[in-house]
């Protein structure tokens, strides 16, 4: 049988780094959207906890370290790094359909808040806090992963975009602070 | 201007979708007849004061809400998830 050689959505085009901050893919190979049906958050919550370790997540949070579950829209959510049991829930298999890139940096914050309009600092948004926002033009995810990571996810169909924007706004960030020097 | 999304917390204008007044919300009944239908499509208030306008936290969280604004000062006073409103 053919061998197909599988391609990540940032491809080449990763890692990078610009200044203090650098831009790393990260692949997750499993990530399944979950929609409890009407009434059934607290079962499907039930359900995930019993067979992956983590329920359902609250509005704009991630939980789990190993296995994630990712609030991802009102009554929605992503169940990344695990396969996802049988819920009462649409339930609708997206692994390969998200770029997420991982910007790490001293200066990660300031890059992002060229590009978003969210309220990125430490204070408000902290480590476990996930947000659905604009990036850019385009419609995405971020999530903060520490003191200073984050990790920025769109559409894979976006990938390039995404990656030109964060390089970008990463440059102009790394040519200021060099010019002010 | 920041919106208090009931979900998300104040975010952004730029986030939002803005849709019209709330009298959207009190749909008319099929045989309401061509008068309550002509108020409902067409008719509005302008008002100097406070306002109920629908909002769609478009690039957020994908909710309806219906934020309390006021015309004369800007105050955004309030904001409820539209989200099972009339059942
Ligand atoms: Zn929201």
């Amino acid at each position: 049988m053919v061998k197909l050689i599988a391609n990540t959505p940032c491809g080449d085009l990763l890692p990078r780094a610009i200044g203090t901050v650098s831009l790393d893919e990260v692949i997750v190979d499993q990530i399944t959207f979950v929609a409890p049906f009407n009434g059934q958050q607290k079962a499907v919550s039930d359900a995930l906890k019993a067979a992956i370790g983590i329920g359902f997540p609250a509005p704009n949070r991630c939980i789990g370290t190993g296995p994630r579950a990712m609030w991802c829209g009102m009554g929605q959510a992503l169940v990344m790094g695990a396969s996802c049991p049988d819920l009462a829930a649409q339930c609708v298999d997206q692994s390969d359909a998200w770029a997420i890139v991982k910007v790490h940096g001293v200066d990660a914050a300031a890059v992002l808040a060229r590009l978003t309009p969210l309220d990125l600092r430490a204070s408000e948004f902290k480590r476990g806090h996930t947000a659905r926002t604009l990036i850019g033009h385009m419609t995405g995810g971020i999530t903060r992963s520490g003191a200073q990571s984050f990790e920025v996810m769109v559409m894979r169909s976006m990938a390039a975009t995404l990656v030109h924007e964060l390089t970008q706004a990463a440059e102009n960030m790394h040519g200021r602070e060099t010019s002010l020097r | 201007m920041r919106l208090p999304c009931p979900l998300c917390g104040e975010r952004d204008r730029r986030e939002f979708y803005y849709q019209g007044h709330a009298t959207m919300l009190d749909r008319p009944a099929r045989d309401a007849g061509i008068d309550a239908w002509d108020d409902y499509l067409h008719n509005r208030d302008n008002i100097a004061g406070e306002v109920e306008d629908l909002w769609h936290h478009e690039a957020g969280c994908g909710a309806w809400i219906k934020v309390t604004r006021n015309t004369v000062t800007h105050e955004v006073s309030g904001a409820k998830l539209v989200n099972g409103a009339r059942k």
